[in-house]
C-alpha cells in the first residue's frame, strides 16, 4: 500500500525525544519542510517532492542563566488562521519564530519558582487552535498564548492548571468551528488526558486517567481522542464523555509519535519497536461508537522511531525519523 | 535533561570498565613464580581491581555524584575515568585509554537502547553492581561501600515513575548520540551492523507489563467489549516470562549489563572513520565551550572526593595495553581520526595551539605547562590547573 521513497539526508541524527518530527507542506513552490530536534539544535530542512534537499538551517535554544547549552525538547509549526509560527520548546523556555526560522518573534522564559530540587525543568508539548498557541511545561501547567494576526505582540493569556506532572503532548481539533465538541487535549507523564473547550475562558470537559504509563503522543479528531502510551498501547476515547471505545495492543515498545490525516481519518503511529502502523478511524453509523481498523504495517529496520508525520491531509504520504538515523524516511501510497 | 541520570551513567560505565580491565589483566597474567619484575601476576590484578573499585565507591565521591544535576559532556566524564583507571599501580597510554572509553560507552549505549522498559536500566545497573561485588568478595570493607551504594540506588530510583524513567532514558540517549564506533565483539555477535548502528530484534519476549501486539478490542458506550479483531503487526513477539528483581539480591532475568568478555573473546574496537556526521561532531567538540568552567568545577568537587593512593617508594607503575601488541597501540594512537579525539582541556592541547584557535582561547585562561607530562601525573596537572581557577 505504501512504498518507500527517496529519503532526505539530514546533517545530524534526531534525539530520542517524543514527537520528534514536524512537517509543513508549502503549496508554491511544491516543497515540504521538515523540522527535527537534534538535542542542542533544531534542523530545518526543505525538500522537493522527490526528496531532494533544497535548503536547511539550524536553530539553537536561547541561552539563559545557568546551563549554557540548553537542550531543545520539541519543534512544531503552529498553523493559525493568518500566519504560521515555528515554536521551539527547551529547558529554558519557549521561542517562536516566523515559519522559515529566520526571525524570532517571541521569547518566554520558564518560571522555575516552586520547583522541587530533583525536578528537571523544561517546556514540552505544542499545539495551535484558533488564534491560540498552547505549550506544556514540566509542572503540568499549560500556557495559552494569544497570537495576533501579525507582529510580535504575543501575550500569555491563560494558564491551564490541571496536570501535576510534566506535559508530554498537546493536540488541537483540526476542524475548527462552533459545532466542535472539544478543541484541545493535553497529555502528561502519568498518562492523564484532559479535554478542553475554548471560550472566553478554557473549560475542562473531561479527564481521562492514565494506566500507569506516560502518554507521549495524543491526537484529537471529530470528537475522538487517540492516545499512544509508553507500554505500546493505543487507546481511542469519546472526547465528550471520556468513554474508552477502542484499545489496541499496537506496539512492543513505547509509542513515540502519533499523527492524524484529518481528511481521511487515518492515524499513524510510530514506536521504539521500529514499527510504524497506519490505522483507519471511523464511526459506526448504528451505535455511534468509534471503530479502528489496521491498514498498514511498516518495519523501519534497526531503528527506534522517534517521529512520524503525515505529509498531506489525506494521508497519502508520511515521513519518519529515528534515533541514530541520519535521514528522514518518506513513504507514499501506491 | 533529567537531573538523576549521572549516577546511573557513572556506575554502569564504571562496571563496563572493570569488565574490560579484568579481562585484559587476566590475559596478560603471568604465574607469580615465573613473573619478572615488570610482569602482571594474579596478586597484582586483584590489587588493581580492589584499588579501582574502592576509589569508585568512595563515600565522598558518591555523595557529590548523587546530587541532582545535569549530565556533563563526554569529555568531562572521560577525565574522571582517566583518573579512576590510574587509581592504582596500573598505567594506560593515551591510545589504550581511548579504546577503553570507546568500549565502555558503546557497551552501555547498547544496553540502554535495548532495555525493554526504561525502568530496566536499573536491572542493568544491578547486573553491574552484582558483578562488582563478586570482584571484591574477599574485601569486606570495600564490599560494605558497594552494598551502601546499592541501597542508595534502590532508595533514589525505586520509587520513580515510568515517566521519570523515560526522561532518564532520553537523557542518556542524548549523551550517546552521534557515537557509532564499531566494536568487534558486537559485530561478531551480530548485535551491531557494519555502519555502527545496533540491531534491534523484532522477536522475542515483550517487556514486562506490555501486551503482545496484534489485537484490537472495540467497546460500546457501556464499556462492554463488543468485538475483537486481530491484525498482522509484523514482529514475532511472545509474552514475557517474569520480571527481574529490583531488590538487593535476586535474579535480574535481564542479561544486559552482565560480563560479555572472557579470555577467549578479546576486546577490540574498530574506530570508525569519517562518517556523514563527522562535520557536526567536530564543530561541537571544538566550539567555544563556556561549559568548560562549570564542568571543571564539577570535576574538581568530584575528584576531590576521590582518594587516590599515590604510588610512592620502589614500586613502578605497571603498564596495561588494551591492544595485542605495543606496535598496535602506537599505530592506533597515530591513526585515530581527529573527530573522535577526546582531548580538550588537557596538556595535549598545548601542542595543538597553532592549529586550534578556540582551544587556545580557552587555554589562555589557564596557565599552560610547556612540556607534555608523563601519563602518571596527568590527573595531578589537571587538578593543579583547577586549583588556580
Amino acid at each position: 500500500m505504501y512504498r518507500r521513497e527517496q529519503p532526505v539526508p539530514t546533517q545530524a541524527c534526531p534525539a530520542a525525544l517524543y514527537n520528534n518530527l514536524c512537517v509543513l507542506s508549502l503549496p508554491a513552490p511544491r516543497l515540504t519542510q521538515f523540522a527535527l530536534v537534534h538535542g542542542l539544535n533544531v534542523q530545518l530542512l526543505s525538500a522537493t517532492s522527490d526528496g531532494l534537499p533544497v535548503s536547511q538551517r539550524q536553530l539553537h535554544a536561547k541561552e539563559g542563566a545557568g546551563l549554557s547549552f540548553p537542550l531543545i525538547t520539541q519543534a512544531y509549526w503552529c498553523v493559525l488562521p493568518f500566519r504560521v509560527l515555528l515554536v521551539l520548546t527547551s529547558q529554558r523556555g519557549i521561542q517562536m519564530y516566523e515559519s522559515d526560522g529566520s526571525v524570532m518573534v517571541y521569547w518566554h522564559a520558564l518560571d522555575s519558582g516552586d520547583a522541587p530540587p530533583a525536578q528537571a525543568l523544561f517546556a514540552r508539548g505544542i499545539a495551535a487552535s484558533g488564534h491560540y498557541i498552547f505549550v506544556g511545561t514540566w509542572s503540568g501547567r499549560v500556557l495559552v498564548f494569544d497570537v495576533p494576526a501579525k507582529g510580535p505582540n504575543i501575550v500569555l493569556s491563560e494558564e491551564l492548571d490541571e496536570h501535576r506532572v510534566p506535559i508530554t503532548d498537546i493536540a488541537a481539533e483540526p476542524a475548527q468551528g462552533q459545532d466542535c465538541v472539544a478543541d484541545v487535549v493535553t497529555a502528561d507523564d502519568s498518562g492523564l488526558l484532559c479535554v478542553w473547550k475554548s471560550g472566553p475562558e478554557f473549560k475542562l470537559l473531561t479527564r481521562i486517567s492514565g494506566f500507569g504509563s506516560p502518554c507521549p503522543s495524543v491526537r484529537l479528531w471529530q470528537g475522538t481522542v487517540a492516545a499512544g502510551y509508553g507500554d505500546g498501547q493505543i487507546r481511542v476515547f469519546e472526547a465528550s464523555s471520556g468513554a474508552l471505545h477502542v484499545q489496541i495492543n499496537a506496539h512492543a515498545r513505547g509509542v513515540s509519535a502519533l499523527d492524524l490525516a484529518p481528511e481521511a481519518g487515518k492515524l499513524l503511529s510510530g514506536a521504539e519497536d521500529s514499527f510504524v502502523h497506519i490505522w483507519k478511524l471511523s464511526r459506526n453509523p448504528d451505535s455511534g461508537c468509534i471503530e479502528v481498523e489496521h491498514c498498514h504495517a511498516e518495519c523501519v529496520t534497526d531503528t527506534q522511531v522517534c517521529g512520524a508525520r503525515f505529509c498531506d491531509p489525506r494521508g497519502s504520504s508520511f515521513a519518519v525519523t529515528g534515533y541514530d538515523l541520519p535521514e528522514i524516511l518518506r513513504y507514499s501510497c501506491v | 535533561m533529567s537531573v538523576r541520570s549521572l549516577p546511573l551513567l557513572f556506575l554502569n560505565l564504571g562496571g563496563e570498565m572493570l569488565y574490560i580491565l579484568d579481562q585484559r589483566l587476566r590475559a596478560q597474567n603471568i604465574p607469580a613464580d615465573k613473573a619478572r619484575k615488570d610482569e602482571w601476576t594474579e596478586v597484582d590484578r586483584k590489587r588493581v581491581m580492589n584499588d579501582i573499585i574502592a576509589t569508585m565507591f568512595n563515600k565522598k565521591f558518591l555523595e557529590e555524584l548523587f546530587k541532582p544535576q545535569e549530565l556533563y559532556s563526554k569529555k568531562a566524564l572521560r577525565t574522571i575515568y582517566d583518573r579512576l583507571a590510574h587509581a592504582s599501580i596500573m598505567r594506560l597510554n593515551q591510545a589504550s585509554m581511548d579504546k577503553l572509553y570507546d568500549l565502555m560507552t558503546m557497551a552501555f549505549k547498547y544496553q540502554v537502547l535495548l532495555c525493554p522498559r526504561p525502568k530496566d536500566v536499573l536491572l542493568v545497573t544491578f547486573n553491574h553492581l552484582d558483578a562488582i561485588k563478586d570482584f571484591i568478595r574477599d574485601s569486606p570493607t570495600i564490599m560494605n561501600q558497594v552494598d551502601e551504594t546499592f541501597r542508595q540506588v534502590i532508595e533514589v530510583y525505586g520509587c520513580l515513575s515510568a515517566g521519570e524513567f523515560h526522561l532518564i532514558r532520553q537523557t542518556l540517549l542524548i549523551f550517546f548520540q552521534d557515537m557509532h564506533i564499531r566494536v568487534s565483539i558486537f559485530l561478531k555477535d551480530k548485535v551491531q551492523n557494519s555502519n555502527g548502528r545496533f540491531v534491534l530484534p523484532i522477536s522475542g519476549p515483550v517487556p514486562w507489563g506490555t501486551e503482545v501486539p496484534g489485537l484490537i478490542r472495540l467497546f460500546n458506550n457501556k464499556g462492554e467489549e463488543v468485538k475483537k479483531v486481530e491484525f498482522k503487526h509484523g514482529g514475532h513477539y511472545v509474552r514475557a516470562q517474569s520480571e527481574g528483581s529490583f531488590d538487593l539480591y535476586g535474579d535480574r532475568v535481564l542479561k544486559l549489563g552482565t560480563n560479555m568478555y572472557s579470555i577467549s573473546r578479546p576486546v577490540e574496537t574498530h574506530v570508525s572513520g569519517a562518517s556523514k556526521n563527522s562535520a557536526l561532531n567536530t564543530k561541537e567538540r571544538t566550539a567555544p565551550n563556556p561549559l568548560a568552567k562549570e564542568e571543571l568545577n564539577f570535576l574538581a568537587r568530584l575528584m576531590g572526593g576521590m582518594e587516590i593512593n599515590k604510588t610512592s617508594g620502589p614500586e613502578p607503575g605497571f603498564r596495561l595495553n588494551l591492544f595485542t601488541t605495543d606496535e598496535e597501540e602506537e599505530h592506533a594512537a597515530l591513526t585515530r581520526p581527529e573527530e573522535l579525539s577526546y582531548q580538550v582541556i588537557n596538556i595535549q592541547a598545548a601542542q595543538d595551539q597553532q592549529r586550534n584557535e578556540e582551544l587556545t582561547r580557552i587555554m589562555g585562561e589557564f596557565e599552560v605547562h610547556d612540556q607534555p607530562q608523563q601519563s602518571t601525573s596527568k590527573g595531578d596537572d589537571l587538578l593543579a590547573m583547577m586549583d588556580e581557577l
